[in-house]
Parts: structure tokens; C-alpha cells; sequence
């Protein structure tokens, strides 16, 4: 009987979770100890706060960009969702590190041309100074370029999300004299969020780590910094650990926040 | 004086999405030149078996299906007409459905008074209070802050049948309100029903609820291949149909 308590307890650890926790607490020991990762962990840690801003303003950015993809894309207007699906298709299929390029080097000097050519009578007014691609740093580029790239993922997560949502309770708005805007903000978009939340949390979990791509374009976050720190002081080693301890932290306990919530829903939903 | 819900010549065809779908071949006549009219405060329940169209008829009179050709009018407003106005045709003719179609994510006092919130502008507070009248009149006072998921089915099509109320409709359209319930909770589906039509409430009924066809039905109407075959007053239709397969179907359904 006891036994059998305590082999129902020690199957149910979750050995993985303990083996990364102990080598975690080693590594922060280790680095605490000794001098040199000391002093790395203190340059790594100066990216972290451009890593996070990257992550943050691009996924807010994605979530509305998304939205609205997805409602278009599920619309009954068959241009809205042709021009959607249209957009989804073609950064669905170009790798991130092609869009940010494409942004950071040719959707940049673009979006100055534009800009000029809107608001060309309040330049040449002198309220403005003319765009040049220079007008947008590096950092401003590369949030664009993942905006750009997680909001065509994201709207399929919505999209999916909407069409989860039981036909029966859109007819059911409808049949009560709701409009279809009424009907989708008041009825499918609220239950159609709830089903996607553990996914849509995954994908910020996704950006976290698809944002150590903005390194190429130089922008000072935690891998860029560390490559930085790594070829100067050839202490690749020491280095790439650090940088790899900085994103499993935010990573890996933002996931088990999306584990609980997802428990939390399923709980809440077979009451 | 005509009657309140006119229904003239309604046909309409489904394409199913088989071979030949996207050509148009695959095509099923749902209703072939359907005519009823249902008076004020009149009680029609329509049977017939699957596929009939009974069902395809109830719900082109609030328009979640629109008619290839023909024309139904509530009163004076047509249906039908290209520029209809929808929300106060649904206003007029509220809807009670199979599966309940609770929303899912809101209580039932939320359920109950959100279409009066949005709809007809009613203050919250007000809408609060309607809403709390009618599930009394339905017997869910003590489940106002439930969710759907946790009453029962019975429950469910009762607060469904509160929610359609609380338009206060002229007509009301009921889609096989029981066939989703166990038999131990038809009953007091039925009996809130019954409360209605003797209340005076206009209602289309497609069901095969023999007991709420006598008790209450004015007329019984029997579709088949969408046509109407046969109608007439409940007990003469059940105890002597005149059509073979009236007769056929009531032998099937007693």
C-alpha cells in the first residue's frame, strides 16, 4: 500500500524538469564562483533587456496583425480572404531569417520611398525631414521583419480558433437579431481566444527564440552580444553556456506557464 | 385579414459537396413550392420524415436560409425581399434549436439578457431584470449564474427557450427542441412549450412530439420530399390520414 504510494509518486516527477533544474542551479553556482563567467554573465545580461523588447513589442505587434488576418481570412468577403490567404501563403513560406533580410534591406529603403511620397507636401513644408532608410535603425527593422513573419503564423492560430467555435452558436447570435460584427466579438471571438490561448502563448515562447535572429542585423541582444564577447576573448565555450542558460531560463519556465494554463482551461471546462 | 406568417411557393435547392458539387449537378430540392400560412396565436407542427425539409422550411421563416425563389412575409415585413430587414425579422420570430446553442462562455442570466442588451438597446440593468422574470417563468431562478455546460440538457433548451423569449417575439420557431434529450427531460421542455401556446403565442413546431401535438398543436402539417402532403387538425391527421404516405409515416412514428 505504501510502496505503491511511493512508486505512483516517484513515477509522477517530472525527471526532465528535475534534471534541468539541478543542472541550472550548477550552472548558476559555477558562475558565481568563478571569475571569468562572472564576468560574462554580466556582459550576456546587458542583452537581455533588448531581447525581451524585441520579443514583447514584436509579439503584441503580431497578435493585432494576426487578429486581423485571421478575421479576414475567415470573413464571408472573399477578396478580404483572398488578399489574407494570399499574405499567409507567402511569408508561411519564406524562412525567418530571408524575411528579416528582405525587410532589414529592401522593405526598409521601400517604406522610406512610400512614406516620402505620403506625406510629401509636410516635408517639403519643413514639419518633416525626408525618410531615408536610415530613419529606421536596425532594431525597428528587425521587430518589423518578425512582426511581419509571426503575424502571418498567428492569424492561422486564430483563423483555427474561430472555426472551433460550434456553428450551431453563431446561428444561435444570429437567429436573436445579432449583426455579424455583434456576433463575432460578443460570441465566437471570446471562445475562439480561450481555445488558441496555450497556443498563442507557445508562439511567444517561439518569438523569444527566433529573436536571437536579429543578431545578424547587429542589433545588441543576448546572442549578438555573446558572439561579440565569444570572438573577442575566445572563451566560446564559456560564452555560448551563458547565452544558452539566459534564453532555457525565459524559456522553459514561460512553457511550463503555458502547461498550467492549458491544465487550467481543461479543468475549467469539464466542470 | 391575412395571416401573420405567409409562406408562397418556397423552393430551395442544397448543392452537396460530392462529385460534381462544384458544377451544380449534385444538387438536393429541399423545398419544392412550400405554401403555409400560420395565423396569430396559431400552433403548427410540422413532421416528416428526415431529409423533408421540414426543418430547411423553419428556417428560411428568420432567414438563416435564404429561398431560391418564393416569398415568406411576418406580418408586414417580407423575408424574402432582397433588402430585408434581418434584424427585426429575428426580432419578431425567435428560434429554438436542437442542440440548444447556449452560449457557451456566458451564463445564463448573460445568455438570456444579451441579445435585449445589443439588440434592442435595453439597459443593463433593465435587461438584468427581464431576464431574471423569464427564467423564473421557465424555472432556472436557481441557476442564473450557471454556465450552459453545467445544467442539464432539459435545462439547457429551457434557458434556450428563456433566451428567445427575452426579444419578446411574435412567433416563435422550434427545431426539434427534444430530439437532443434524454426522455426523462422531454417533458419539461414540453411543458413550458405547452405554456406558451396557451399563453397565445404564434409558433412553428418541427417535432414528433405526439403528446405536444395534442395537447397543444392547432394544426399538424406532414412534409415529405419538400412538399407539404397532407394538414389538418392533430387527431383527424393521426387517426385517419388520407394520404398512403402519411399513413405510412404515422405508422412508423406511433
Amino acid at each position: 500500500m505504501k510502496d505503491k504510494r511511493v512508486a505512483a509518486a516517484i513515477s509522477g516527477v517530472p525527471w526532465w524538469l528535475v534534471l534541468i533544474v539541478g543542472l541550472g542551479v550548477i550552472a548558476l553556482a559555477t558562475a558565481l564562483a568563478d571569475e571569468s563567467y562572472r564576468v560574462i554573465f554580466g556582459a550576456v545580461a546587458r542583452g537581455f533587456g533588448v531581447t525581451m523588447t524585441v520579443a514583447v513589442v514584436s509579439y503584441a505587434a503580431s497578435l493585432v496583425l494576426g487578429l486581423g488576418l485571421g478575421l479576414a481570412r475567415s470573413s464571408g468577403f472573399r477578396p478580404l480572404r483572398e488578399v489574407s490567404t494570399f499574405y499567409i501563403e507567402l511569408v508561411r513560406g519564406l524562412p525567418m531569417l530571408v524575411i528579416l533580410y528582405y525587410i532589414a534591406f529592401v522593405g526598409a529603403p521601400a517604406l522610406a520611398g512610400i512614406l516620402n511620397g505620403l506625406l510629401a507636401p509636410l516635408i517639403s513644408a519643413g514639419v518633416f525631414k525626408a525618410f531615408s532608410s536610415r530613419s529606421f535603425d536596425f532594431a525597428t527593422r528587425a521587430v518589423l521583419a518578425l512582426t511581419l513573419g509571426y503575424g502571418a503564423f498567428i492569424a492561422e492560430i486564430f483563423r483555427a480558433g474561430i472555426e472551433s467555435v460550434d456553428r450551431g452558436q453563431v446561428e444561435a447570435a444570429y437567429a436573436l437579431g445579432l449583426s455579424h460584427s455583434q456576433t463575432m466579438v460578443r460570441v465566437v471571438l471570446p471562445q475562439a481566444i480561450r481555445n488558441v490561448l496555450p497556443a498563442l502563448a507557445n508562439e511567444f515562447v517561439a518569438i523569444i527564440k527566433d529573436s536571437a535572429l536579429v543578431s545578424v542585423l547587429g542589433v545588441q541582444d543576448i546572442t549578438q552580444i555573446g558572439k561579440v564577447y565569444a570572438a573577442s576573448t575566445f572563451k566560446f565555450f564559456e560564452t555560448y553556456n551563458v547565452v544558452a542558460f539566459f534564453y532555457l531560463c525565459l524559456t522553459i519556465s514561460l512553457s511550463m506557464l503555458v502547461r498550467a494554463l492549458e491544465r487550467r482551461l481543461k479543468r475549467e471546462s469539464s466542470q | 385579414m391575412s395571416a401573420f406568417i405567409r409562406i408562397r411557393d418556397a423552393v430551395k435547392t442544397f448543392s452537396t459537396r460530392g462529385r460534381g458539387g462544384a458544377l451544380g449537378l449534385d444538387t438536393v430540392l429541399a423545398l419544392d413550392g412550400v405554401t403555409l400560412d400560420v395565423e396569430r396565436g396559431e400552433v403548427v407542427l410540422i413532421i416528416g420524415p428526415s431529409g423533408s425539409g421540414k426543418s430547411t422550411l423553419l428556417r428560411s421563416v428568420n432567414r438563416l436560409e435564404s429561398l431560391d425563389s418564393g416569398e415568406i412575409w411576418i406580418g408586414d415585413d417580407s423575408v424574402t425581399a432582397r433588402r430585408a430587414d434581418l434584424r427585426r425579422i429575428r426580432e419578431d420570430a425567435g428560434m429554438v434549436f436542437q442542440s440548444f446553442n447556449l452560449f457557451a462562455h456566458m451564463t445564463i442570466l448573460d445568455n438570456v439578457s444579451l441579445a435585449p442588451r445589443l439588440v434592442r438597446k435595453v439597459p443593463a440593468a433593465q435587461a438584468r431584470e427581464a431576464a431574471v422574470a423569464i427564467l423564473e417563468r421557465v424555472g432556472l431562478l436557481d441557476k442564473l449564474d450557471r454556465y450552459p455546460r453545467q445544467l442539464s440538457g432539459g435545462q439547457q433548451q429551457r434557458a434556450a427557450i428563456a433566451r428567445a423569449l427575452a426579444m419578446n417575439p411574435k412567433a416563435l420557431l422550434f427545431d426539434e427542441p427534444t430530439s437532443a434529450l434524454d426522455p426523462e427531460m422531454i417533458k419539461e421542455v414540453l411543458d413550458v412549450m405547452t405554456g406558451l401556446a396557451e399563453d397565445g403565442m404564434t409558433m412553428m413546431v418541427v417535432s414528433h412530439e405526439m403528446g405536444f401535438a395534442r395537447a397543444a398543436a392547432d394544426r399538424v402539417v406532414f412534409m415529405d420530399r419538400g412538399r407539404i402532403v397532407e394538414q389538418g387538425k392533430p387527431e383527424e391527421l393521426f387517426s385517419d390520414p388520407k394520404e398512403e404516405r402519411t399513413r405510412d409515416f404515422i405508422r412508423h412514428i406511433l
